[in-house]
C-alpha cells in the first residue's frame, strides 16, 4: 500500500482517473465578433472544439414574401437591406432579373454608372470587412482606418442618391439618378487616392506578424470541400478556385474591362486557409479601382448625360415567364430567380443569398479547430446576416 | 449665509447631488454591442472616428450586458430574437435606457405589412427611452438621440427608481 | 456546353430519368431558362451524375427553391359544363452551376400538391443542399426523405405554418407578443 492510501498504481506511477466533460459553450446571437446575429452552439474539449451548430435565421425578414407582394419597383428598397453591405449589387442582381424577365433595355450610361457603383460598393464592403476582420483579432487600428476611406465613398453614394447606406438607386431599366456634376472627377480622385492608402492597410493587417500566426494554417478549406458546399466569391478564391462571374460569365459591360481575377495561392500557409480568404479581399479592393477607372472614363467618352432610364411602362406588368440571373456580389453569387404571372407583382422570388451557402460549412469545418480560431474562421467567410436569413 | 459668502477660492462649488449623480450617468453612457440588422452598420459608424461617440463618453461599447446600461437597439426584431432581447435587457443592471434605432425597432419598419416574422417594434418587448427615426437613420442622428437621452437623464432623480423625466417636446434635448 | 448538349448528355446517362425538357420556344411553359423535369424518385441518380460524369461535372449546387402552384378552380360559365379543377403542383428547383466546364443547368422535380409533398433529398451528393433543403422545408413545406436532420432553419422552431406558400395565414401573436 503506498502512503497515499488506497490508489491504483502500475509500478511506481499513481495512475488517475481524470474525468473531464466536454463544455457547451453558447456563441451569440448577441456577440462583438458574430458578425450580426448568428447563434453557433460550441462543444469543446477544454481549448478544442468537438461539435459546432449554427443557428441562423434571427433576422429573418421575409424578403421573399415580401417580393410576392409589393410592385417589382417597390421591391428595390427590401433588396438593399438583405446585405446591407453591398445594397447596389442586390439592388443590380434583383433589377437584372427582372429585366432579363421582361426583356428590357438598359442604355449604356446606366450601365456603366451601375458598374461603377458596384465597384465601389465592393471596395466599401471589403474595407468593413477588413476593419471588422481586425477586431475580431483584436487589432482595433484598421477599423478606424477602414472607415475613413469607406466614409468618403459613403459620401460619394450620398452624393449621386442622397442616402449613405440604403441606396435603392437601381431600378428595373435604369438608374434613379443621373451623376451631379464633377462626380466623376470626385471618383477618380478617390480611386488615386486609395491605391496609397491600401498601402497603408496593407503594410498594417496583411504582413502583420501576429495576423500572420493567428490566420495562417487556420480554417483550411481545400477546394473540393469548397465546391461541395456552394461556395462563391472570395472564399471559393481563396482556396485557389480561378471563378469569378464577371471574368467567367460577363454581365453588363465587364467583358470591355480589363482586371485581374486574385486567387489564394497558400502564400503564408495552406492554399484555403484563412489568410488567403482575406488576402483575396485585399487584392480584390485594388482590382475594383482598376475597373472603377476604366469605366468612368468609358461612360464620359461614350455616353451622353441624361440616358439612364431604358423605355419601361409606368406600371411595370411581367409577362408569365421564369428567370434567374447570378451577379457577383462582394461574398459570392447573389442569384434572383424569379416567377411572373402577368402581374405587377411576381410571383415568386427566390432568392439565392452567398452568405447562407458560405456559412453552412461551419458545421463541418470547425470541430478540431481551437476556440479563438472559430472567431478567425467566422470572420474570414466575411458573412452579413441580413443576407443568410434574408 | 453672510460668513460662507466670498470666503473661498472660485473653486468649491455647490451643487445638488442629483446633479452630480445625473452629470456623471449621462457623460458614461456605455452601450451594449447589439447591433442586429443594417443599423449597426450605421451604428458602428458612429463609433468611428469620423462621428466619433466617444467625444459623449459613449464610446466603449460593451460586449456583456452585465457592464453596459445602453442598449441601443439598431436593426429589426424578429420572433426568434425577441425572447433573447428580454433575457438581455434584463441582465441588464440599473439604472438602464433603452434606444430604439431606426425604424425596425420603433415600429417594424418597412417589414410592418408583411413581415409574418418582424415584431412590429421593440417597445412590444423591452421599454423603451428614445425612439431614433430613420432607415438607416443618419449617425448625426443617433448622436441627436444620445444627446437627447442624455436630457433625459439630467432630469432623472436618482432616489426613485423609476422616476421618468417629463415629457419632452420632439425634437429632444431640452 | 449549351442546354442542348447538357440535356442530351444527361439522358444518355440517365435514360428515362428526364420526365420533359422544356426549352425558350416553348408556349405552355414560357421561360428565360431552359430546364429538364426529372423524375422525383430519380432525382439523386441524376445529381450523382452530374456531378461525377466528365462532360458535365457540375460542382457547385447554387440553390434550391420551392414553388407553391395551388389548385386552380376555373369559373363556372353560363351553358358551359361543370369545370375541373386544374390540380396544383409544387416545383422543387435547382439551380447548377460548373465552375470547371463553365455552365449552367436548372432542374426541376414536379409534386403533387399534397399538404406535405415528398421529395428524396440530395445532401448526400451535395453537402450544401443540407441547408437548401430545410429553408424549402421551413418556408414551403416540401419533406426531403432521407436528410438527416430535417427541422426549420429561418422561422422559429416552433412556427406554425409554412409561410411562402400560397394559403398562409399571418400569424396573430406569438409566445405573448402580439403581431399585429
Amino acid at each position: 500500500m503506498s502512503q497515499l492510501g488506497d490508489v491504483p498504481t502500475v509500478g511506481n506511477e499513481v495512475v488517475l482517473d481524470v474525468r473531464t466533460q466536454d463544455m457547451e459553450i453558447n456563441m451569440g446571437p448577441q456577440h462583438p465578433s458574430t458578425h450580426g446575429v448568428l447563434r453557433v452552439v460550441i462543444t469543446a474539449d477544454g481549448e478544442i472544439i468537438t461539435s459546432a451548430r449554427p443557428y441562423v435565421g434571427y433576422i429573418h425578414r421575409c424578403a421573399e414574401k415580401i417580393g410576392e407582394s409589393v410592385t417589382y419597383e417597390m421591391f428595390v428598397p427590401y433588396t438593399d437591406r438583405y446585405d446591407y453591405l453591398a445594397a447596389m449589387n442586390n439592388n443590380i442582381g434583383f433589377c437584372m432579373a427582372v429585366e432579363k424577365a421582361a426583356d428590357l433595355e438598359v442604355p449604356p450610361r446606366a450601365v456603366w454608372i451601375r458598374m461603377i457603383c458596384s465597384e465601389l460598393n465592393r471596395i466599401a464592403s471589403h474595407l468593413l470587412a477588413f476593419g471588422t476582420y481586425g477586431i475580431d483579432l483584436g487589432a482595433f487600428t484598421p477599423f478606424l482606418y477602414g472607415f475613413r476611406e469607406r466614409e468618403w465613398i459613403l459620401s460619394l453614394f450620398e452624393k449621386i442618391c442622397g442616402a449613405r447606406l440604403m441606396y435603392s438607386y437601381v431600378f428595373p431599366g435604369g438608374v434613379a439618378n443621373d451623376v451631379p456634376d464633377g462626380w466623376f472627377d470626385e471618383v477618380l480622385e478617390f480611386c488615386d487616392v486609395f491605391e496609397k492608402k491600401w498601402r497603408d492597410y496593407d503594410k498594417l493587417l496583411t504582413r502583420n506578424k501576429i495576423f500572420i500566426e493567428r490566420t495562417k494554417n487556420v480554417g483550411v478549406v481545400p477546394p473540393e470541400m469548397a465546391r461541395e458546399y456552394g461556395w462563391t466569391g472570395p472564399c471559393l478564391r481563396g482556396s485557389g478556385v480561378r471563378y469569378d462571374l464577371r471574368e467567367a460569365q460577363p454581365y453588363m459591360y465587364y467583358d470591355q474591362v480589363s482586371f485581374d481575377v486574385p486567387v489564394g495561392r497558400g502564400e503564408m500557409g495552406t492554399v484555403g486557409d484563412c489568410w488567403d480568404r482575406y488576402n483575396v479581399r485585399m487584392e480584390e479592393m485594388l482590382q475594383a479601382t482598376r475597373i472603377t477607372r476604366q469605366c468612368v472614363q468609358a461612360c464620359i467618352r461614350d455616353t451622353n448625360p441624361g440616358e439612364i432610364q431604358g423605355d419601361k411602362p409606368k406600371t411595370l406588368k411581367v409577362k408569365p415567364t421564369e428567370a434567374y440571373v447570378g451577379i457577383e456580389n462582394p461574398r459570392g453569387e447573389l442569384g434572383h430567380f424569379i416567377v411572373t404571372d402577368g402581374k405587377d407583382t411576381a410571383y415568386r422570388l427566390k432568392v439565392r443569398g452567398p452568405s447562407f451557402c458560405n456559412i453552412s460549412i461551419l458545421e463541418a469545418m470547425l470541430p478540431g479547430t481551437m476556440l479563438a480560431d472559430a472567431v478567425a474562421i467566422i470572420g474570414s467567410i466575411d458573412i452579413v446576416l441580413g443576407e443568410v436569413d434574408r | 449665509m453672510g460668513s460662507f459668502e466670498n470666503r473661498f477660492e472660485p473653486n468649491v462649488l455647490t451643487t445638488t447631488v442629483d446633479r452630480v449623480v445625473n452629470w456623471a450617468r449621462r457623460s458614461s453612457v456605455w452601450p451594449m454591442t447589439f447591433g442586429l440588422a443594417c443599423c449597426a452598420i450605421e451604428m458602428m459608424a458612429v463609433g468611428a472616428s469620423h462621428y466619433d461617440l466617444d467625444r459623449f463618453g459613449a464610446g466603449a461599447f460593451r460586449a456583456t450586458p452585465r457592464q453596459a446600461d445602453l442598449m441601443i437597439v439598431a436593426g429589426t426584431v424578429t420572433f426568434k430574437m425577441a425572447e433573447l432581447i428580454k433575457r438581455l435587457y434584463e441582465q441588464m443592471p440599473d439604472p438602464k435606457y433603452v434606444i430604439a434605432m431606426g425604424a425596425c425597432a420603433t415600429g417594424g419598419g418597412p417589414y410592418y405589412k408583411y413581415g409574418y416574422h418582424v415584431v412590429k417594434g421593440v417597445d412590444r418587448v423591452v421599454p423603451v427611452d428614445v425612439y431614433i427615426a430613420g432607415c438607416p437613420p443618419r449617425p448625426e442622428a443617433l448622436i441627436d438621440g444620445l444627446m437627447a437621452l442624455q436630457a433625459k437623464i439630467d432630469r432623472a432623480n436618482f432616489m426613485r427608481k423609476d422616476a421618468a423625466a417629463r415629457a419632452v417636446p420632439v425634437g429632444g434635448s431640452a | 456546353m449549351e442546354f442542348e448538349q447538357l440535356a442530351n448528355r444527361l439522358a444518355e446517362i440517365c435514360p428515362g430519368a428526364i420526365v420533359e425538357k422544356v426549352d425558350l420556344d416553348n408556349p405552355d411553359k414560357p421561360t428565360k431558362d431552359p430546364y429538364v423535369v426529372v423524375a422525383a424518385d430519380r432525382i439523386v441518380e441524376v445529381m450523382d451524375k452530374l456531378q461525377t460524369d466528365a462532360d458535365l461535372r457540375f460542382d457547385c449546387l447554387l440553390s434550391i427553391g420551392g414553388v407553391d402552384y395551388p389548385d386552380v378552380m376555373p369559373k363556372a360559365k353560363k351553358g358551359q359544363p361543370e369545370p375541373e379543377l386544374i390540380p396544383g403542383r409544387f416545383e422543387v428547383v435547382y439551380h447548377m452551376l460548373s465552375t470547371i466546364k463553365n455552365h449552367r443547368f436548372v432542374l426541376k422535380v414536379l409534386l403533387p400538391h399534397d399538404d406535405e409533398p415528398v421529395c428524396p433529398t440530395v445532401s448526400n451528393v451535395y453537402s450544401a443542399a443540407n441547408w437548401h433543403e430545410r429553408e424549402t422545408w421551413d418556408l414551403m413545406g416540401i419533406r426531403f426523405e432521407g436528410h438527416p436532420d430535417l427541422r426549420r432553419i429561418l422561422c422559429c422552431e416552433d412556427w406554425v405554418g409554412h409561410p411562402l406558400r400560397k394559403d398562409y395565414v399571418f400569424p396573430k401573436e406569438y409566445h405573448g407578443i402580439s403581431a399585429e
